[in-house]
Formats: C-alpha cells, sequence, structure tokens
C-alpha cells in the first residue's frame, strides 16, 4: 500500500508496550491491516475523519454529565477515532480469568454475609471485614437467587511493559461505561466501515440481551415475562445517558425512586397509566445508602422505602445486591489472589497489581519511605479521585499523603507505578503519538457467567498522563477483539 | 396492545409530542406570515405583532422588548430563550423531554431531535435574516414532518404511539383555533375589509394550517372566510382541523385504561363544532367560539393529566 501518512518506524513507543506497534516499528499480528489503513491516510483525512466521528457524536447525543461550579455541563463524548486491538485468542484467556475471578468474589460476598468461613480459616483479617465502609449489617443471612450479589462487574484492566494484562480494581458497584463500549463501535463502524469488511473484527452488540438474561434469570415470580426496571436517580446523574440506553437496549421501563412504591404485601410496584404494576427485578443504578430512607440515608429522595424489605422478604431482587460493594475495597482487592485460591482452588489466571496494604506496619514502612515511587489510593472511592501519583506528585502533596495514611493506615493501599501501555492516537491535525490507556471488561454473572467481547478502552489524551477518567480529561476508544 | 407504561413517561412522551408539534406550527406561522405581509396593500393595519397576540403571550414580549418590530418579534417567535412558545424553547423541551423517555419511542428519535435542536440553534442567523428565513424554515418543517413518519412506521401502536397522538392532536387543534382567531381579528380590524383584503388573509390561514391544497381541492371553491373557517373547523378528512383532531383524540383516548372521562369532552367539543352555524358573519362571536374551544381543549388536558399523569394512586389493585 502506498505510504503517504505516518511512518510506523518513526513511531516513538518509548519504554512502553504499545498495543498496536512493536518497537522495531511492525504492527503487531491483530493490528496489521489497521495499521496498513492509517499509513495510508494523509493527516488531512485522518483529520476529517475525526470530524466526522465527533459530528456523530453530537448528534447521536452522546454524552456524559460533569460537576461543575457553574453547574451540570452535559458534554460530548471524548472519542478517539483509532481503535485499540487485542488478538482473539488471548482474549479468550483473559476472559476466562475475568469469569474465574468474579466467581471468586461472588462467593466471598456470599461467604461474608453468611458463616464468615474465610475469616475463620484465617485467609483475610477480621478487621478488613469491621472496619469496612461497604459492608452492611442489613444483608446479614440473606440469600439472593444463585448466590451472586455482583451480577454486574466492571473490572479494570491495565498492561506493563512486560505486555501482560493485570487487574487494578474490580468495581461491583454500580460500574458504568458499558454503553460507551456499545456507542463507540456504532461510532466506529460510520467512521471507518472499510475496515470491517476485511478484517474479522468480533462483534460487541450482544450485551444488552446478554445483561437482559442476566437480570431475568434472578426473578422471584417463575412467569413467562418477569417486569424489570432500570432505576436511575434521574436526568442529573452522570450516568445517566448510560442508564437510559441501556433500558432501551433492553426494552425495559426506566425508572425513578418516585415511579416506584412498596405495597403491604412487601412487594414492588411501579406507577403506571393503567395503576400499579408488580416489578421483579430491579436493576438499580444508585448507591446502597441512597436505596431506602427507611433503612439507609434517611434524606434520599432517589430511593424508595421500604425497598430493602421487599428485598430481604425475596419478592424483588437487587442487581446488584446491597451489600456487593464490601469486596469493592482496594483492600479487599489485595486478597483477591488468595481469595480465588480459597474458594476456587485454581491459581489466578490474571494476575492483581503488586499492591503495599497499609495497615501493615512493615509494607506501610516501605510505602512510607517510597511515596516518590508508588501509586496511593484510598480504599474506598472510584473515578480516580483522592488519589497520589508519587513520581508526579509535589513534595507537598506526598507529605499530606504521607499523614493521612498514618491518621487512618486501613482507608490506604499503595501500588507501584505501572509502565501503562499506549496506543496510537490522534493529537490534533492528523497527528499521531502514544498515549497511556486501560481496558473495562463487563461480567455479568447469574446462573451464568459472561464478559464483554472486550471491553470500554479508555485513554488518557493528555501527553503522559496516567488518568483516564472521562470526568478528568480522559477519552476512550473502540476495542477489536481480532481474529486471525 | 400493551398498557405498561410508567405515568411519568406518559407524561414526558405527551409534552414531548406537543412541543415538536408547537415548533412545526411556529415555524410555519412565521413563514406564511412573512409572505403575507409581502401581500396586504398599504393602509392594512396589520404588524408583526400579531404572531405574539396570537400565542397570548403579549406580557412575556413586552418584558423584553420595546419595540413591536419585525426584528423583535421574529426573535421572539424563533429564538427566545425567555419565551416558553418560542421555535427554539419548543425545540429545546421536545428534546429534554424526548431525552427523558427514550426507551419508549423509536431510537432515531432522539438522534433527530438532537440533530434538529442543533441545527435550529446553530443557524439562527438564517431565521433572524429576512434573506434566508424562508430556507431555514423550510429546513425546520422537512425535519417536523420525519418525526411523523417516524411516528407512524417505526413504533409499535402501543400506549407511547397512543400518548404522542393525544400530545400532537391537541396541540393542534388548540393551534387551529389560535390561528382562526387572529385572521378574523385581522379581517376585522382592517379600514376596508374588501374582499381582497380578507382573502390574503384566509388564504393564508390555511396556509398556515398546511390545509391551502387540501381546501381548494375538497371544497372546490375559491377562499372566503365562511368555506375556510368550516373547513378548518368541521371538515372529518383534513388532520389538521379541530373536527379531524377531535375524532382522533377520541379514538386514542378510546385506546388508553380510563379515558371514560376525556373521551365524554372530546365527543362534546365535537358536537359543539357540529351544532355551530355562525360562519358567515365572522364577527366578535366567532372570536368568543374559538375562545370557548380552546377553554374546552385545556379542560381536556387537564383530564389527560388527572387520569393517566399524576402519580397520585396511592392504592395497589
Amino acid at each position: 500500500m502506498r505510504k503517504k501518512g505516518i511512518d510506523w518506524k518513526t513511531y516513538p513507543c518509548g519504554e512502553y508496550y504499545d498495543e498496536l506497534i512493536t518497537p522495531s516499528g511492525n504492527a503487531r499480528l491483530a493490528a496489521r491491516q489497521l495499521a496498513n489503513h492509517l499509513a495510508s491516510q494523509t493527516p488531512e483525512e485522518l483529520e476529517t475523519r475525526q470530524e466526522t466521528a465527533e459530528a456523530t457524536i453530537r448528534q447521536m447525543g452522546i454524552s456524559f454529565t460533569v460537576y461543575t461550579e457553574e453547574g451540570n455541563i452535559d458534554r460530548a463524548w471524548p472519542f478517539d477515532i483509532i481503535p485499540r486491538t487485542i488478538l482473539a485468542k488471548q482474549w479468550r484467556v483473559t476472559a476466562e480469568g475475568l469469569k474465574q475471578r468474579l466467581r471468586a468474589l461472588n462467593m466471598f460476598i456470599n461467604d461474608l454475609y453468611h458463616k464468615q468461613d474465610v475469616i475463620k480459616d484465617g485467609v483475610i483479617p477480621e478487621h478488613i471485614l469491621t472496619q469496612s465502609k461497604n459492608f452492611r449489617p442489613e444483608c446479614v443471612g440473606v440469600s439472593p437467587p444463585f448466590g451472586v450479589w455482583a451480577h454486574v462487574c466492571g473490572t479494570d484492566l491495565v498492561r506493563d511493559d512486560d505486555g501482560k494484562f493485570y487487574v487494578l480494581e474490580d468495581n461491583l458497584r454500580v460500574p458504568s461505561g458499558v454503553s460507551y463500549m456499545l456507542e463507540n463501535r456504532a461510532i466506529t463502524k460510520r467512521v471507518l466501515p472499510e475496515l470491517f469488511e476485511n478484517e474479522h473484527i468480533l462483534p460487541v452488540d450482544d450485551y444488552a440481551a446478554r445483561l437482559f438474561a442476566t437480570l431475568a434469570a434472578l426473578s422471584p415470580r417463575r412467569i413467562k415475562r418477569p417486569e424489570i426496571v432500570v432505576l436511575t436517580p434521574g436526568i442529573y446523574n452522570s450516568a445517566y445517558f448510560e442508564h437510559s440506553y441501556l433500558a432501551q437496549q433492553m426494552g425495559v421501563e426506566l425508572v425513578e425512586g418516585s415511579d416506584l412504591v412498596v405495597g403491604d404485601d412487601d412487594c414492588v410496584y411501579m406507577r403506571t397509566i393503567s395503576g400499579m404494576d408488580r416489578v421483579d427485578v430491579i436493576y438499580r443504578r444508585i448507591d446502597d445508602l441512597f436505596l431506602d430512607p427507611e433503612v439507609f440515608d434517611k434524606d434520599s429522595v432517589l430511593g424508595v422505602s421500604g425497598l430493602m424489605r421487599a428485598w430481604q422478604a425475596g419478592n424483588v431482587a437487587l442487581a446488584n445486591a446491597p451489600g456487593a460493594g464490601v469486596a469493592d475495597d482496594k483492600v479487599v482487592y489485595a486478597y483477591v489472589p488468595d481469595i480465588i485460591r480459597y474458594y476456587l482452588n485454581e491459581d489466578p489466571l490474571i494476575a492483581n497489581v503488586e499492591t503495599y496494604l497499609c495497615h501493615d506496619d512493615e509494607q506501610r514502612a516501605y510505602v512510607l519511605a517510597n511515596l516518590d515511587k508508588l501509586v496511593v489510593k484510598p480504599a474506598n472511592e472510584s473515578g480516580g479521585y483522592g488519589m497520589m501519583i508519587g513520581p508526579h506528585a509535589s513534595k507537598a502533596e506526598r507529605a499530606r499523603f504521607a499523614k493521612l495514611i498514618e491518621g487512618n493506615p486501613r482507608n490506604y493501599i499503595a501500588q507501584q507505578t505501572l509502565k501503562l501501555s499506549t496506543v496510537p492516537t490522534l493529537v490534533g491535525h492528523g497527528a499521531i503519538e502514544p498515549r497511556h490507556l486501560d481496558l473495562r471488561p463487563f461480567v455479568l454473572q447469574a446462573k451464568e457467567l459472561y464478559v464483554t467481547t472486550g471491553g470500554l478502552t479508555r485513554v488518557a489524551l493528555r501527553k503522559g498522563s496516567l488518568v483516564v477518567n472521562s470526568s478528568q480529561g480522559g477519552g476512550s476508544k473502540d476495542t477489536w477483539i481480532v481474529d486471525r | 396492545m400493551s398498557l405498561m407504561m410508567l405515568s411519568r413517561v406518559a407524561e414526558r412522551v405527551y409534552w414531548m409530542a406537543r412541543y415538536l408539534e408547537r415548533a412545526e406550527n411556529t415555524a410555519r406561522m412565521v413563514k406564511v406570515y412573512a409572505n403575507l405581509l409581502l401581500d396586504l396593500p398599504r393602509g392594512v393595519d396589520l404588524s408583526w405583532y400579531t404572531l405574539v397576540d396570537i400565542n397570548d403571550s403579549s406580557e412575556a414580549f413586552s418584558e423584553r422588548y420595546k419595540n413591536r418590530d419585525e426584528r423583535n418579534v421574529i426573535k421572539f417567535m424563533l429564538a427566545d430563550d425567555t419565551n416558553g412558545s418560542s421555535m427554539l424553547s419548543s425545540l429545546k423541551m421536545a428534546r429534554e423531554n424526548a431525552r427523558t423517555c427514550r426507551d419508549v419511542i423509536p431510537a432515531d428519535t432522539w438522534e433527530m431531535v438532537n440533530e434538529l435542536k442543533l441545527f435550529a440553534e446553530d443557524n439562527m442567523q438564517q431565521g433572524l435574516n429576512r434573506g434566508h428565513r424562508n430556507q431555514y424554515l423550510n429546513n425546520i418543517l422537512k425535519a417536523c414532518h420525519q418525526f411523523s413518519g417516524l411516528f407512524a412506521n417505526s413504533m409499535n401502536k402501543d400506549a407511547a404511539s397512543e400518548f404522542i397522538r393525544l400530545g400532537r392532536t391537541l396541540e393542534r387543534a388548540d393551534m387551529a383555533t389560535r390561528i382562526m382567531d387572529a385572521g378574523a381579528a385581522v379581517v376585522m380590524s382592517a379600514e376596508d375589509a374588501s374582499t381582497n383584503i380578507s382573502q390574503i388573509v384566509w388564504g393564508n390561514v390555511l396556509r398556515s394550517l398546511d390545509a391551502y391544497q387540501p381546501y381548494l381541492r375538497k371544497e372546490r371553491a375559491p377562499v372566503n372566510g365562511a368555506g375556510v373557517t368550516r373547513f378548518l373547523l368541521a371538515d372529518k378528512e383534513y388532520p389538521r382541523t379541530v373536527m379531524f383532531s377531535m375524532s382522533r383524540l377520541a379514538h386514542a383516548i378510546s385506546r388508553l385504561p380510563h379515558g371514560t372521562d376525556a373521551r365524554k369532552i372530546a365527543l362534546a367539543i365535537e358536537r359543539q363544532i357540529v351544532r355551530y352555524d355562525g360562519y358567515d358573519v365572522l364577527g366578535e362571536n366567532f372570536r368568543e367560539f374559538m375562545n370557548e374551544i380552546q377553554l374546552e381543549l385545556a379542560k381536556l388536558h387537564n383530564c389527560f393529566a388527572e387520569t393517566w399523569f399524576l402519580l397520585e394512586p396511592a392504592t395497589a389493585d
């Protein structure tokens, strides 16, 4: 093919693993056609495609909400047209690892709310439970269907410079992003249709059907068409777009707390034009503490009074179950490899990032002595908030974190700064440079397990940045699992 | 038919349809009006401000503007944020409502309403500018027609579809009475109500409701006040007449649960129109009649709200 665009031999991989290009400037197997295609495009042509993609995003109304002091801004979804590719053979192994992990985590959560063997057998220390912010005593003794608590899990994977995937975190509360994964594919098909003709790129669009099947399996009533709803905090939530998108894709109702009511029979009903209609399964996208003002936050207007009663009585299924977040804790994370061995008697297929627990005296001493090299994270935050990236932090910031850690060691973990992998990304005027990225696949579990084909690739659009969160300057890309 | 529909969603679908219809009507009205003004002879006291009157918006207008000139009226009608009925406000409200009921309307609706709102906003200067206004408004009108096609052809005939019909049809009937009312007012106020002026005004009333050609084909008679008002009120075959709207409403209502009261009101309006015979003298009596129908339509809306939208059914059944 005639080269008029980028010459990959000059692409600066640096010390990082690049998802598309090898250090010697050749395309990796899964990226061959893509790299050739990009090289055949002039910067102007690429720029035009990128503009088309952005116009498409605006037209499709794909947005996310950013909270600022001036109010909420509905921003167009930041997207880069160059996909990230993964070989199908490698993906299959990774997917097995993700299933293994969620299976073990669900057994762990179920154990914590019942016999707590995992503590009795000394696999995890008791204080992890007693000091957990997300352990819900209200859930003790409840037995959700199949013993599964986390039905939808978003697992963040990163690749280090050794080219291997590592799990960075397990999101078991209300993980979001899957709608963007689906929309990214829809956009890419519009913008780079020619590549789909010649390449076997595995489809992603069965997610909604799988989610529906997962939710339907949880219905307490054995009826042909259980009533499933998506419960959203409303239009001002940053993920509202996704809530609405998923409801629409599954053909179920998108409800707000005020649409639901718990009757004297401890069943959940929704207010409809023809009266009250019984609800079987609630895919809730609001946090535990807002679910039910009777039990949790008394001032919550997002939730439904009596919802916990209905759930405890087994009259309605909640996905994810309340209390599932107990395993979504960066301290528990450090024990997941042990948890997998304990419950499944298997070795973990995907490794953790090496993690130091600050409640352990020896490990804390190491962390405090090496703050300039480590990433420090609070145990219970999400969205990249409240963390410190040592090599990028100022002296004052490191001192502040040292104090925070000493004040509440249980609440902090530290990890080695990863050499996060990169991917070619458009950086303006059709120029291509490497940018860091991660991957969030979504894993479903009810009776069966399912992993998305690939996942949501998030990319840090600022040069050198490691922060991929969309609220903090991150963008996203389509993820291609390529079968060759 | 699936009757499963959240009250809140039913209300949003209904308002989405009303606002889309309102945006379309406003766009058409401005377009027709620009033409009308070119045709009227000197000495006829017709100003752009009539458009503000038609929409009962004189108060909101005077809060914003002093001058009742073309530029201000057009701005107020098309672009003004403070005017809840302006074309752009209507499109924004349609978009907000569509955004919160995406799961029950055809998937393309959201994309199209989003696109239309962006187009209307980004190109507003064309709408305000005389030279490009016609083209701009035509583009808006074409986009509005696409929604009707989408709703007619790409949607289950379910409750959502009926609520779209309710919203659109009620808005349409209301607008028809307002435009006829304004037509009567203009003709009455003309110093010399010659046949010529009357014909121009009623011709444009027809155009404002996209009814010029249908009227001519159906009536096979020249345009005159009695013929036009009778057609726009009582004709049973043209979709934008009040009569047609009422029978359509009654049908939609009958397909929804608990609609007895609402249906009674729609049928009562039909009977009022059948009994009316004041077409030959289009004076204060006619305007009073238009006003009565508008009040009945408001009553109908309230009945919809009580029957289907309010979140008060406290007991499970």
